[in-house]
């Protein structure tokens, strides 16, 4: 067994045996174990990575090649770079803050951690396929678990929400179907074989035709996960409703997977169509960012509020693509890190407000900072880190987008990028307007006086996402570093 | 003709053989020991099926008239599986209701006859065969149809399947006619090579879909289909959905891509329409049903349009998936029927609200039903993903990426009334949910192996290696 496929048979193994669990303790137990087991693959794969990449320049390592249907040319192909490597080890950290954070999940707690994990499986298993259809399969895998686990354990009109967020990502998908079976049928364009394999595909060169009517379709349906205006709704609605885990997992590691396919798929393989379609994905982007930043500014819900907040922050990332360059690509890549265990504690933290004082109405909150103390201090720091305060995270990654954003010199891009940095004014307000009605001033409701401190498995979920914001923010050169030689093979075929 | 080439004939044999040893074991089998003709029939057609899988040689019989080879023999073991799996879910069924009635010996008869009629209907090298083929698979379903002596909506569903049945296959039989005037021949071998496009041969084509087309209910002929189903006991419903549309695509596929082949550019355009007709019909009835019989007749019909794909493209890929999905479909659809089967058998439910809380009580049926939904709906890793794909690559291979597209939409529109008894099953709690049921072994072996059928013949790519490498048999 290889050490990526291990990262698809571990969960595998972790759903069985929850199949043959019972009960909270024993289920909770198992997939804990599952995720930590996984965490540290995560880990050793981090420092594997690094070791071979000192002696192996090909754009992906690790990589193992099995034929799946020889009809086809469908492979069962996998490989990482530094940037897969990333996010593999952003989702393991995530999903077992997940974990710990559904600790006290008491309703159908087995079919809860199943389907947590079932989810994690196809994240995992689309970080590393390099075979379209693979990915595709994973991609699916990933997407269909949230209409149960929103739709049994979620809050609020959860029917509805689950079956928006699922239609939509499903819809999308059949979207992106058709430009996978447009991209494999273009393939042998240069007189080769049809194949699924991005790598192959990335020499080939796909008639500019084709390219201009597949890549709007590729770059859609994937981006619809990454909450590309205006197919966002399906977004704040889902979150809202979904279960604290639920939520974590979905806006810190499900929404990635939109932009990683933007990059690996659309833009890879079909880079003049990139090109051809750019100004137009720039736009909606640039109104992403500024719509979910302002729409976070109305909310009051605080789940909403993030939920606006990721729209706005991931179509920072998308925005960061567009520019096609390669200082805006690696802030897109880090801005989806950052994002990912920003937002992730965001949701453990609102869920855990929401499990003490029932009721995530910022008005009705007030206060907090002195009752709970820890909690409130972790949600200004978060805070912090989403507005890009240098010394976390978020400041990297912006930073890096907006320089490489401004090298474009010409009135379009100068505009966009403008309206795009504006949003970051708008951020400081949302955060700060729920820093002051909710953790400031007095305490609003005599109730709150006596609520419970923080329990162990809060803490170490809470600490599991702080510690990598923190890192990502004082050292992130090691990181950019893998990132930005990751980045240059996928960038050539754009710049050229 | 020796003896020894009537062989080829195995499966024909072995079933009319079946046939009348039930007939036997109906005279001298004694009125208190009836239900162990209900065992008699399982073992001797698992017998069959297993039989089915020894390899057979490529003949011809009769003058040409009767033909096998291993595709056709694949066919044939595909329907046979299939209804092995039916029968043992309907085991309870059959013995709770039809032996005490004194009907349950009938019903094997009238089954099996069904599917001697399909048999001959595939294996036909002629269209005098295949008609006679056609009409034995149809008129003992539509007694069948009727079983539910007691019910109105039975009996109402068995005259207006014969009734349309009887139209459908005349019209199609005057198709043949006027086939046989442009060729001048009803052996398909000749007519393959006589056929040209002309406006009588297109005319005698569209006239002969027609009744395949009733068949397999494409829109414009699925107008009986759910009322059908709604009044047909659910073991007759799942036949028709499953192993009677399967027999009509197989055919359908022998026949477009052999005999009709001359008129590829006139039938491409016609399965474009009507391909997307059946799909959005389908689909857009099935979003407000709320029975569950009528909700999967307009499930069964938005599937059909999905196997037009593969036709369309007229390709030995297409023919390879086509097979492929329908093998896919029967397992699919006969887990989702199991299930409601099993419902229906301990406590007559069959409204979808009813099932609200179901999770709760019986979670073993009910993730039988997810996947079954799973695999219809076209969602990895059930197997159902794999063959909707494959129809998609098969359609685009020839440039149909609006087809495809119409058709991935369509899927989109599928998943919500999926979703929806998913809903009432998993999300929805409900006062009184349905008690934990206890299923036969019969009951829960047919629901194992159509479980398995999802799981394995999706992920397990030698099944698909296999059908392609077959379905060369066609050119």
């Amino acid at each position: 067994m290889d050490i990526l496929s291990l990262f698809v048979v571990v969960p595998v193994i972790t759903i069985l045996a929850l199949f043959f669990s019972k009960g909270l303790k024993q289920s909770r137990m198992i997939a804990m174990i599952g995720s930590l087991v996984q965490l540290a693959m995560a880990i050793n794969l981090v420092f594997a990575y690094v070791k071979e990449r000192a002696v192996n320049d090909a754009i992906m390592v690790f990589t193992r090649d099995l034929v799946w249907f020889k009809e086809f040319n469908i492979h069962y192909a996998i490989g990482v770079d530094g940037i897969s490597v990333a996010l593999l080890t952003l989702t393991a950290i995530v999903v077992l803050a997940g974990v710990f954070i559904s600790w006290m999940m008491d309703d159908l707690p087995k079919e809860f951690f199943v389907s947590l994990i079932v989810l994690a499986t196809g994240v995992y298993g689309f970080f590393i396929s390099i075979d379209l259809f693979t990915m595709f399969v994973f991609y699916e895998i990933a997407v269909i678990p949230m209409y149960l686990l929103i739709g049994i354990w979620g809050t609020g009109p959860k029917e509805h929400s689950a079956m928006k967020l699922t239609l939509m990502l499903m819809g999308a998908s059949a979207v992106l179907l058709v430009g996978i079976l447009g991209i494999y049928f273009n393939s042998n364009a240069d007189g080769g074989a049809l194949t699924f394999n991005i790598l192959e595909i990335a020499k080939v060169n796909i008639p500019f035709e084709a390219q201009k009517l597949f890549f709007p379709l590729t770059f859609i349906g994937f981006a619809v996960l990454g909450a590309l205006f205006p197919f966002h709704t399906w977004s704040p609605d889902g979150h809202a409703s979904a279960p604290t885990a639920v939520s974590m997992l979905h806006a810190g590691v499900l929404m990635k997977l939109g932009g990683y396919g933007v990059f690996r798929v659309a833009m890879f393989l079909l880079p003049e169509g990139a090109m051809d379609w750019s100004w137009f994905f720039i736009i909606l982007s640039a109104t992403g960012v500024i719509y979910g930043a302002l729409g976070a500014v109305r909310q009051n819900d605080l789940k909403y509020i993030n939920a606006y907040s990721s729209v706005s922050h991931l179509g920072m990332v998308l925005f960061a693509l567009l520019m096609l360059n390669k200082t805006a690509w690696n802030g897109a890549i880090l801005q989806s890190l950052s994002h990912g265990f920003m937002t992730a504690l965001f949701f453990a933290l609102i869920g855990m407000i929401y499990g003490r004082t029932h009721t995530r109405d910022v008005h009705k909150l007030g206060g907090l900072l002195k009752v709970i103390p820890f909690i409130s201090v972790v949600y200004v720091i978060a805070g912090m880190a989403s507005l890009g305060l240098p010394g976390f995270s978020g400041f990297v990654a912006e930073m890096n987008i907006f320089v490489g954003a401004f090298q474009h010199t010409d009135m379009f891009h100068r505009v966009a990028t403008i309206v795009s940095i504006s949003a970051i004014v708008v951020t400081a307000v949302y955060i700060l307007r729920v820093v002051g009605l909710m953790l400031m001033g007095p305490v609003k409701n005599e109730e709150f006086k006596n609520l419970p401190t923080v329990r162990w498995y809060e803490v170490t979920g809470i600490l599991l996402l702080l510690i990598p914001i923190t890192a990502l923010g004082v050292a992130p050169l090691w990181i950019s570093d893998m990132i930005m030689e990751s980045i240059q093979p996928f960038i050539q075929g754009v710049i050229q | 003709m020796s003896f020894s080439s009537l062989l080829i004939m195995r499966h024909e044999m072995l079933l009319l053989a079946m046939i009348l040893l039930l007939i036997a074991g109906e005279i001298f089998i004694p009125k208190h020991k009836k239900s162990s003709l209900v065992h008699l029939a399982i073992f001797l057609f698992g017998i069959q099926t297993a039989v089915g899988f020894l390899s057979l040689d490529t003949e011809t019989l009769f003058g040409g008239s009767f033909r096998t080879n291993d595709m056709i023999h694949l066919f044939k073991n595909i329907l046979n599986v299939g209804v092995l799996i039916l029968l043992l879910q309907s085991a309870d069924w059959i013995t709770d209701k039809l032996i005490g009635a004194e009907k349950g010996t009938e019903f094997f008869i009238l089954l099996f006859s069904s599917l001697l009629g399909m048999y001959f209907m595939i294996s036909a090298g002629d269209f005098l065969m295949f008609y006679i083929g056609l009409e034995l698979s149809t008129l003992p379903v539509a007694a069948l149809v009727a079983y539910d002596a007691g019910k109105r909506k039975s009996s109402e569903a068995g005259v207006k399947m014969i009734l349309s049945a009887a139209l459908a296959s005349g019209i199609s039989l005057f198709g043949i006619s006027l086939l046989y005037a442009s060729t001048g021949s009803i052996y398909f071998d000749v007519m393959a090579i006589e056929m040209t496009s002309s406006n009588l041969s297109i005319l005698g084509f569209v006239l002969f879909f027609a009744g395949l087309g009733f068949k397999i209910s494409l829109a414009p002929f699925h107008f009986w289909t759910a009322d059908v189903y709604e009044g047909a006991p659910i073991s007759i419903a799942s036949y028709l959905s499953v192993i009677s549309k399967g027999a009509a695509v197989f055919i359908l596929l022998i026949l477009m891509f052999t005999v009709m082949r001359p008129l590829i550019d006139a039938w491409q355009n016609m399965l474009y329409a009507i391909a997307i007709l059946t799909m959005t019909i389908g689909n857009i009835f099935a979003l407000r049903q709320k029975n569950m019989k009528r909700f999967l007749a307009y499930s069964s019909i938005a599937q059909a349009g999905f196997i037009l794909l593969g036709l369309i493209a007229g390709t030995q890929l297409g023919a390879s998936s086509i097979i492929y999905f329908v093998l896919i479909y029967i397992f699919s659809n006969l887990a989702v029927f199991g299930v409601v089967q099993a419902i229906s058998n301990k406590t007559g439910l069959e409204h979808m609200d009813d099932y609200n809380g179901f999770y709760r009580t019986n979670p073993m049926l009910s993730m039988v039903m997810l996947l079954g939904l799973f695999s219809l709906a076209g969602i990895p890793p059930a197997a159902g993903f794999f063959g909707k794909f494959f129809l998609y690559t098969a359609a685009a291979s020839q440039g149909y990426y609006l087809l495809v597209f119409l058709a991935v939409v369509n899927v989109t529109i599928s998943l919500y009334y999926y979703l929806i008894v998913l809903r009432a099953m998993f999300i929805r709690r409900s006062e009184q949910p349905i008690p934990s049921i206890k299923n036969s072994l019969y009951m829960r072996l047919g629901l194992a192996l159509t479980v398995i059928g999802i799981l394995a013949i999706g992920i397990y790519s030698p099944i698909y290696d296999y059908i392609h490498s077959i379905s060369s048999l066609l050119n």
